[in-house]
């Protein structure tokens, strides 16, 4: 089963005050591919996702989700909801909400953006509460939960949206290394779904496994991309290569 | 010095028990009305409404600017001077709506700073699912805000309770208006204002009570 429209990212460029941020972003994603973003801390790679969404509104450039097609110099009020119900976003910090239950989290946007009856709400947040491991703690507040179960609730949350675009922001940076696995087991779930999906992350290991492209920005650009056997064992720019060589 | 008159005031405290209904009732839909005004220009303020934002501004600032019976006076023997339609006012409405229109600017402010204290990623969360602002506003910041601005906001309506106090300068009976009245014939003062201050003290305790019971609620998402 493949899921969503895909994205294209054409001439992309974000500033913030004086500072280039992104320059000149151009990136397809086709429907069910799952591409993940690696590259110095600094570089752009949270700010691309979260201009993908209009959490940072791009200066210039457009998005083109199936039919909806954004212009960020121009896109109103209207387009921008509509892109962030066609997509959805994992947040390093998590951002749960926090005057909700870990079932109210994943049901909050069903009801009130889909349009779901409560009843059905519920039904769906069963779902992904079992799917996610957390049946148990369903009444839970944030507060109560462990960093990986929160974040988990977190990409339960997203899930539920079956958003054509899944944007994960280094899900897994903000967590304690005892909650990362957790984490990372859930995302190779959904990946296996064939579920559009880009994230950005450093975990290198997870990237290879399951990436079908990887894509390695710098200084705001995006400097080379492939399969991740090709860019991770035989990359060709030396900013790659210095990068990976710090990593590994 | 002279004895206290005991036995007069065990007689007045169910006179005026009797008015504490009418001084709830204008301090409850004072408060129910300011809190539906001080939300609305809180959000505004929040999101700054071109040239509403002026007016709101202009308003907080008049009503925090000048002393509440000032206002009350300013309604009740001034207004009706110059709107015709308003010299059928009569005191208890004047000193709901004095009461209302001063508290909901005192109220504003701190509900304002309550909604920008909720955490950017509460903001962002909302958005990313697909909120409109409405959405996010009522169903994830405003919960939120109320948590950190409810011990504020009951402050304020204990502060309400006592400013019913002032209805009796424009002529309404209530229960400070009629303890003027008992002690006038009995010139027994000191005995008649200690027991209406008793009354006034008891009414906030209690409600000083109702608070630990709400914010106890407001923090069940917070308890680890």
């Amino acid at each position: 089963m493949t899921t969503g429209s895909g994205i294209s990212i054409r001439n992309l460029s974000k500033s913030f005050g004086d500072t280039a941020v992104l320059t000149d972003i151009s990136l397809e994603i086709a429907p069910g591919e799952r591409v993940v973003v690696i590259g110095p801390s600094g570089t752009g790679k949270s700010t691309l996702l979260r201009c993908l969404n209009f959490l940072d509104r791009p200066d210039a450039g457009t998005l083109q989700l199936g039919d909806l097609s954004v212009d960020a110099k121009t896109a109103s009020r209207a387009e921008i909801l509509a892109l962030r119900r066609r997509t959805s976003f994992v947040f390093q910090n998590y951002a749960l909400f926090a005057n909700k239950t870990a079932r109210q989290n994943i049901t909050q946007a069903l009801i009130a953006v889909k349009g779901l009856s409560k009843a059905d709400a519920n039904r769906r947040a069963d779902d992904i509460l079992r799917e996610t491991g957390l049946t148990a703690r369903a009444e839970a507040y944030p507060a109560a939960l462990s960093g990986g179960q929160q974040q988990r609730v977190g990409i339960g949350r997203a899930m539920a949206l079956d958003a054509d675009l899944m944007l994960f922001d280094e899900p897994t940076s903000a967590l304690d290394p005892e909650w990362v696995g957790e984490v990372l087991d859930l995302m190779r779930r959904v990946a296996e779904k064939r579920q559009t999906m880009l994230i950005v992350t450093h975990e290198m290991q997870f990237a290879r496994e399951i990436a079908d492209r990887i894509v390695f920005m710098s200084e705001g650009r995006i400097i080379e991309q492939g399969p991740p056997a090709q860019l991770l064992e035989n990359p060709q720019d030396p900013r790659t290569k210095a990068f990976l060589r710090r990593v590994s | 010095m002279r004895a206290l008159d005991f036995a007069y005031m065990w007689d007045l405290v169910p006179v005026l028990l009797g008015y504490i209904p009418l001084t709830l009732f204008m301090a409850l839909v004072g408060m129910v009305c300011a809190l539906v005004l001080a939300s609305i220009m809180a959000v505004e303020r929040v999101f700054r409404v071109p040239v509403l934002d002026w007016f709101v501004r202009l308003f907080i600032s008049f009503f925090r600017g000048t002393p509440l019976l000032v206002q009350l006076f300013l309604f009740y023997y001034g207004l009706p001077q110059v709107l015709s339609f308003l010299t059928t006012i009569d005191g208890v409405s004047a000193t709901i709506m004095g009461l209302t229109l001063h508290f909901s600017a005192y109220m504003a402010e701190s509900i304002r700073a309550a909604i920008l204290g909720v955490d950017r990623s509460q903001w962002e969360a909302a958005q990313a699912v697909g909120m409109t602002q409405g959405q996010m506003m009522r169903q994830i910041i405003m919960p939120q805000a109320a948590r950190v601005a409810a011990p504020t906001l009951v402050n304020y309506f204990i502060d309400m309770i006592k400013g019913t106090s002032l209805a009796f300068t424009l002529g309404v009976t209530e229960l400070m208006g009629a303890t003027q009245k008992e002690a006038a014939g009995s010139f027994l003062y000191f005995e008649a204002f200690l027991v209406v201050a008793a009354i006034y003290w008891i009414i906030v305790e209690a409600l000083a009570f109702v608070q630990r019971r709400l914010e106890i609620h407001l923090n069940k998402a917070h308890a680890r």
